[in-house]
């Protein structure tokens, strides 16, 4: 990857994540951990992976994206806005009476959003349909679907998985955001989805492992997937819960709960610091 | 006196599929290993490219319909009345109603009419369950005729529909002009004493019922309310007004189902006597469909009696 793209990826990264955290801060309440986990993810894929037009975003051969942990919808919500679909100036409305913006994605009123999920486990479901909706309709479309890791834990993810592989999805990428926390704790301590690449590659998925916060690893990965014929890629990202605010790094209570003023003040002077160095150099 | 043709509105609706396929080359219809007793399997045969076995995982084939319905497919989804509306719920409710998607639910084998399987088969809670997901449409027909229209009538609706299709034969009663249209009940036969609101096979019984009441010098009219979301406020209020007491008739436990929507219009609007012949909020049991119904009071002799009840109940 070039300085100059990888420069772009991050800057759009980094925007996301403050979207993350004026979002979650106006709201009061949302989830940032995980938004904040899988901003690099969207980033790459908004900016550079998926064919999309944010002019008009009901393009029917547009690739399509299904944010399966729909409690991540502040990061989404930041990609999209970044990347054009709407105003940044939304991001503050999110969960407010009024706004567009629901706490979970909402597919008939958010340009860009794809799918209605939040209940876990559906949207990989839905995902797949979208990708079998492809086949038979002989568009080259892909399906991209980010899966927490506890979301692993619904059953329905492994009736999609099977599903995906039997009618060989192959135009289906599902990424699994591993930070390896869920509400309640770690994954070990709540019920263990491990391990997770042998189940995918069981179910007949080709499967990627990469460390989720490098874009060359990223790159690498969404390519290798686009070439696999006759079974949907299963990329799983290791991933750091609450990456790029340093005090929401790897700890669980920031899975569900909302800045307070110092705590956003505190994460928005470190992300725009953030902003302003990976910017450097740029005229 | 010859005999009545009867046909199963699990058959009218394979039939209809292959004859929507036709004409609506988007149609894909899914499956959850049940295209032999859903009669999808007939569609299957005639178009295989456009017929998705998703094997016995309900949730899962839910909520591909949702996705497939985004990218522009008119998806019809089967099962069992059981797992359609029961073990999947919540895909219907999340992945298809909330987002308002373009997936109509074939579930057939509703009702204690599945007979021999009994109680963990003979869903009677579907009508309850579909009824309280906001934009759901609700179709339960009678006999071929209405089922055959019902099909292309949910086609032709932008959203979701739940279809409510049976396992038993039941009599042809409507020719192919019969006044079939969402959200409008039909007068089947006029009177004045008592009204008979059915929906499914209980159609049939109500006829019977209205004949043995006419015998008594009791006049019943009789509707089919084959639409039971959303319901026909207009035919309901008119008959309270007109014959002052109503008596519901339907395969479905009596909470929820086609006697709570009636009585709700009715509470509201023109207060009369509602009695309501269903499913006593009871599980069913196994045996012939043909003897569980009466067993369960679904038949005409219970409308007959109910009838009775609701003009003694007028004041």
């Amino acid at each position: 990857m070039d300085a100059a793209t990888k420069k772009q990826l991050e800057i759009a990264a980094t925007r996301i994540r403050m979207a993350v955290i004026e979002g979650t801060y106006h709201a009061k309440s949302g989830h940032p951990g995980g938004s904040l986990s899988i901003a690099d993810t969207l980033s790459y894929l908004y900016f550079s992976e998926m064919r999309i037009r944010p002019e008009q975003p009901d393009w029917e051969d547009r690739d399509r994206f299904v944010l399966s942990k729909g409690h991540a919808a502040p990061a989404l919500y930041g990609a999209l806005a970044v990347r054009g679909f709407f105003s940044e100036e939304l991001i503050p409305t999110l969960r407010h009476i009024g706004s567009v913006l629901q706490g979970h994605p909402d597919m008939k009123h958010i340009p860009g959003v794809d799918m209605s999920t939040g209940s876990l486990g559906q949207g990989v479901s839905a995902a797949a349909g979208m990708a079998l909706g492809a086949k038979l309709s002989d568009k080259a479309f892909r399906v991209y679907t980010i899966l927490g890791d506890g979301e692993l834990e619904e059953g329905q993810v492994w009736e999609a998985a099977m599903f995906a592989a039997h009618k060989k999805l192959d135009n289906l990428c599902v990424i699994v955001d591993n930070n390896d926390l869920q509400i309640d704790g770690s994954l070990d301590e709540v019920n263990s989805p491990y391990p997770i690449p042998e189940k995918f590659a069981a179910f007949g998925f080709h499967v990627i492992e990469i460390p989720a916060h490098d874009f060359d690893r990223i790159e690498a990965a969404f390519a290798e997937a686009r070439q696999v014929k006759g079974r949907p890629t299963a990329i799983i990202q290791k991933s750091i819960k609450g990456k790029g605010v340093d005090f929401m790094e790897n700890q669980v209570g920031w899975h569900g709960k909302a800045p307070n003023d110092e705590e956003y003040a505190k994460a928005m002077t470190a992300l725009r610091a953030t902003l302003a160095a990976v910017s450097e150099g740029e005229v | 006196m010859s005999e009545v043709k009867k046909i199963a509105t699990r058959d009218s609706y394979g039939a209809a599929l292959v004859e929507l396929g036709k004409s609506n080359p988007d149609l894909v219809v899914l499956d959850a290993d049940l295209s032999a007793a859903t009669k999808t399997g007939i569609f299957k045969k005639a178009f295989p490219d456009r017929f998705i076995n998703a094997g016995i995982a309900e949730g899962n084939m839910m909520s591909v319909a949702a996705g497939l319905a985004t990218t522009g497919k008119t998806v019809f989804a089967s099962s069992f009345a059981m797992f359609a509306a029961g073990r999947a719920f919540e895909q219907v409710r999340n992945s298809i109603g909330y987002p308002h998607l373009n997936v109509k639910i074939g579930a057939t084998h509703a009702g204690i009419s599945v007979g021999e399987d009994g109680a963990t088969h003979q869903c009677c809670e579907d009508i309850a369950l579909m009824r309280s997901i906001p934009g759901m449409t609700i179709l339960n027909p009678a006999d071929d005729t209405e089922a055959r229209k019902a099909v292309f009538a949910a086609a032709a609706l932008d959203g979701p529909v739940y279809l409510r299709l049976g396992r038993l034969a039941v009599p042809v009663l409507f020719d192919k002009d019969y006044p079939f249209a969402v959200g409008k009940g039909v007068q089947l036969v006029a009177g004045n004493d008592v009204t008979i609101v059915a929906t499914g096979l209980l159609v049939a019984e109500a006829l019977i019922a209205a004949e043995q009441l006419k015998n008594e010098g009791i006049s019943a009219r009789v509707i089919d309310m084959a639409t039971i979301k959303p319901i026909d406020r207009d035919i309901l209020v008119a008959a309270a007004g007109e014959t002052g007491a109503i008596v519901t008739a339907e395969e479905h436990n009596v909470i929820g189902g086609l006697g709570s929507a009636v009585t709700e219009v009715i509470c509201e609007t023109v207060p009369v006597p509602v009695l309501r012949v269903g499913v006593m909020d009871t599980f069913g049991k196994s045996g012939p469909a043909k003897e569980l119904l009466p067993l369960f009071g679904l038949c005409a002799a219970n409308i007959a009696a109910k009838a009775k009840d609701a003009i003694r109940a007028k004041h």
